[in-house]
């Protein structure tokens, strides 16, 4: 066990974990930060995506040891009350079905848009690859990054 | 918490909701539906459980709809299982919208007439004189309006009407609309709403290491495991061996130092034992049909044209985004069951059984579910919660990782289906012969379906191979593997008589409904209906940059027909495009229809395409997403979706279009290529090497 105090949405929080514990895990059991989920636990499906100084990341794979200082965000932080761009976009092209990847899909899609603020449709496909949804929302995903790409400022 | 606060170590949130949100206040029931506080809040609960379908905002659609509520003043609730108050709380065989709506147009429209009622008597007028809009009661005469909340007080206490006309459906308000997800803005910001995100406090957490197929514990060294740290116990029941912990991460670590073996405890298979036996089972002599129509050996005998072909399907994983779960909390006074569950009743029923508890003290909370696919049918994840939670005697939430989804069987059974035809010398299809062998599949055949009444020799039958490997109810049940063999056969039927498809499966329909041979269970009409409109809307045979691939199927009561479209690239094949034609009777939910009729397309396309699970002596060998493959964005075509107008009852929508979505490309792909697809998944067969599917 060790003492780790981690950036999480503008906000400091300590805890004490095991130091190969994935911050999915510290996320979810310790912080009660749900919102980030799990789906294969070694990178392959995105539903446990955040950001980590503003990049995406797998927080499945990522250990809490490895985090340092940098700055995590969330779902939950992604903004105040759900009115980020993309989280507008989602909510007006009605995206989720089961719901249960999006929170991964939105984190990829933010961080994504905040380096290429205007994406062609195969760059849009090329940055969502990565993202399983099996319930095959794809369209709508497509389109709302698309969308929100339109929204922001 | 405070900005900058600090939230020590282990401590579990209260992360779920409470149960049922705090009801708006001083409320009145109408009926286990329905109730409208004096703020004019209109609560509507939803009882089945939400996989995806997007039932619960479409069943309060319903409810609202027959009110003339208006639907910003609606808030939907999710029911817990409530046997009393409810019936069929279940999702399963894309039924719930048959069931139900009669049941919910009734519940908003009985009480619509007592709110009109309750106003008639405060403003001394006859009911005759009023009418309704919006969530308002208006006497127009005088002008005055009042909101249903103003009335509710008085409303509820009126007999209930056992009378009721229901709108038509040109007044529909709500039904046919795109109407937004309920739980879209919890959604959007994470917030919890599913079995795995729920944490009560002193709650443990196990994972569970279960024996490969056929096989029980020989022995098993726990040790290692139990004296790591944040480990509670390490328990062996039933075959399985449970790790309990405080976390999550110590679970997992603590797992990996079981040492358990195995030894073989009934037959102990692998996928190359099936295969074989499946083989063998085709030829099996004096098998039952299921549906005999004139004389198919006599047939088969004199016919200038015969055509066999065999069709193979692998194991499926359901892969629900959110993996099995469960939380159960044994105390002496009753049980507390939360987590997904598409049958909650028979979950119930189970856990009593086991515990050997009364059903009356075991409530159950329904959690929206991470996909079911019917997976979820199955109470196995719940009952090891709830024995887990009684032998430890402490809330405990169980927990299967990926890898225990996949290698934990209640599989799409493997299959294999032989078809027969027989075509005179003028291409007329005069003999059909069907037979499904599968593993632990039940009934794998649909004898009533196309060409039954339409082909007059006629015989179908099933085989079915008893197996300790465990299959489920997958999304449309033998159909998802059924519609792509059929559908493919008919494109080979009709290549062979040389004729067009749709034009020769049409001509067939038409003999069906004209001279029917037996008994005819589809709606001959409605079938053709979407044929011609899939035709009209793909433009069939007139576009020249694509080659078109055509199929139709029939199931949950619904009718959809599919054209794939391939084009060529540099020499190699690429799916573009699915035009499908949907005749599931009313729309309810415009916006969620077209999800299910997408999401069902993309899916019957990925698991042709990619999916397969193998096994070596009773283990899979597909472990998680690196060797399970889930079809991805860039491997998607586009598809485009429309739906018969239609004032029919509506019927079933989350799986009926996923069984032709697979025989709609394979048709395609032979157009493009000559070659012909018999096996899943499809990638892996040599006519699709070279190939740019994904
Ligand atoms: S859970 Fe991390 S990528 Fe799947
Ligand atoms: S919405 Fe269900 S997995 Fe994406």
């Amino acid at each position: 066990m060790a003492n780790y105090t981690l950036h999480i949405n503008n906000k400091n929080y300590r805890v004490e974990v095991e130091e190969d514990t994935p911050l999915l895990w510290v996320l979810r059991d310790n912080l009660g930060l749900v919102g980030t989920k799990y789906g294969c636990g070694i990178a392959q499906c995105g539903a446990c995506t955040v950001h980590l100084n503003g990049t995406a990341v797998r927080s499945c794979v990522l250990p809490v040891s490895a985090i340092g200082a940098k700055k995590i965000t969330t779902i939950e932080g992604l903004s105040a009350n759900g009115e980020h761009p993309v989280q507008k976009a989602w909510s007006e092209l009605d995206v989720p079905q089961c719901g249960y990847c999006q929170a991964g899909q939105m984190m990829t899609a933010s961080a994504f848009l905040s380096k290429n603020p205007k994406p062609s449709s195969e760059q849009i496909e090329e940055a969502m690859n990565g993202n399983i949804c099996r319930c095959g929302t794809y369209h709508r995903i497509r389109e709302a990054v698309a969308l929100a790409a339109t929204k922001r400022k | 918490m405070a900005g900058g606060g600090l939230l020590l170590s282990f401590r579990w949130t209260n992360a779920l909701a409470a149960p049922l949100p705090e009801s708006a206040a001083g409320e009145v029931s109408f009926n286990s539906y329905l109730s409208i506080s004096p703020d004019n809040v209109i609560t509507i609960l939803s009882p089945n459980p939400e996989v995806g379908q997007n039932i619960k905002t479409s069943f309060p659609m319903i409810v609202a709809e027959e009110l003339d509520a208006d639907w910003k003043n609606v808030k939907v609730v999710q029911a817990n299982l409530d046997t009393q108050k409810f019936n069929r709380q279940a999702t399963a065989g894309s039924g719930a919208m048959q069931h139900s709506w009669d049941r919910l147009r009734k519940a908003g429209a009985t009480a619509r007439l007592m709110l009109m009622e309750a106003a008639a008597k405060r403003w001394n007028v006859s009911s005759a004189t009023l009418t309704t809009e919006n969530g308002f009661v208006w006497h127009k005469e005088s002008g005055r309006k009042l909101n249903y909340g103003a009335l509710a007080t008085e409303a509820a206490t009126l007999p209930v009407p056992t009378e009721v006309k229901f709108k038509a459906k040109k007044d529909y308000k709500l039904i046919g609309k795109p109407i937004h997800n309920v739980d879209n803005a919890e959604m959007i910001t994470g917030k919890p709403l599913y079995g795995l995100d729920v944490y009560r406090e002193g709650m443990l957490l196990a994972m569970i290491e279960r024996p490969p197929f056929g096989t029980k514990i020989k022995s098993a060294d726990v040790a290692a495991a139990k004296a790591m740290p944040g480990i509670v116990d390490v328990v062996i029941f039933k075959d399985k061996v449970a790790v309990v912990g405080k976390s999550t991460w110590q679970v997992t670590k603590a797992r990996k130092l079981l040492k358990v073996e195995y030894e073989p405890d009934g037959a102990v298979e692998s996928t190359t034992d099936h295969d074989r036996l499946m083989k063998q089972l085709l030829d099996k002599q004096d098998v039952k049909p299921s549906r005999k129509d004139g004389d198919v050996e006599a047939v088969f005998k004199t016919a200038a044209k015969l055509i066999t072909r065999e069709y193979q399907a692998p194991f499926l994983s359901h892969a629900c985004m959110e993996p099995m779960n469960f939380f159960a909390h044994v105390r002496s006074d009753g049980v507390e069951l939360i987590g997904p569950a598409q049958l909650p009743e028979d979950t119930r029923k189970n856990v009593a059984k086991l515990l050997g508890v009364d059903i009356e003290k075991i409530t159950l909370e329904m959690t929206r579910m991470g996909g079911g696919f019917g997976r979820r049918q199955r109470s196995d994840y719940s009952m090891e919660a709830a024995e887990l939670s009684s032998l430890l005697k402490a809330p405990i939430k169980v927990m299967w990782t990926r890898e225990d989804d996949m290698r934990g069987g209640q599989y799409r059974p493997a299959m294999i289906y032989r078809f027969q035809a027989a075509l005179d010398a003028d291409g007329n299809w005069i003999g059909y012969r069907m037979r499904g062998v599968g593993v632990n599949s039940g009934n794998s055949t649909r004898p009533d379906h196309f060409p039954a009444g339409a082909v007059p020799n006629f015989l179908v039958d099933s085989i079915d191979h008893k197996s300790p490997i465990t299959t489920s109810p997958w999304r449309a049940p033998s159909e998802n593997f059924l519609g792509f063999a059929e559908q493919s056969f008919f494109d080979e039927i009709a290549t062979a008589a040389n004729r067009d498809p749709i034009e020769y499966r049409l001509a067939y329909l038409e003999k069906a409904k004209k001279s029917p041979v037996g008994a005819v269970k589809y709606d001959i009409d409605r079938m053709k209906g979407v044929i011609e409109l899939v035709a009209e809307k793909s433009g069939w045979g007139k576009n020249k940059k694509a080659f078109q691939g055509f199929s139709a199927y029939f199931s949950h009561g619904s009718y959809i027909a599919q054209v794939a479209e391939i084009e060529m690239q540099n020499g190699n094949p690429v799916l573009k495009k699915m035009v499908a034609a949907v005749d599931c009777g009313v729309v309810v939910n415009l916006s969620g229809a077209y999800q299910q009729v997408k999401g069902g397309i993309i899916d019957g396309l990925g698991h042709a395409l990619y999916g397969e699970v193998t096994l070596k002596d009773g283990v899979p060998d597909q472990k998680n997403f690196d060797t399970y493959r889930l079809i991805r964005m860039k491997e998607v075509p586009d598809v485009e979706v429309h739906f018969v107008e239609s004032t029919i009852n509506p019927t079933g929508l989350g799986e009926p279009a996923l069984p032709p979505a697979a025989a709609a490309l394979a048709n395609a792909f032979f157009k493009a290529t000559g070659k012909r697809l018999y096996n899943q998944p499809f990638t892996k067969e040599e006519a699709m090497k070279g190939g740019k599917f994904g």
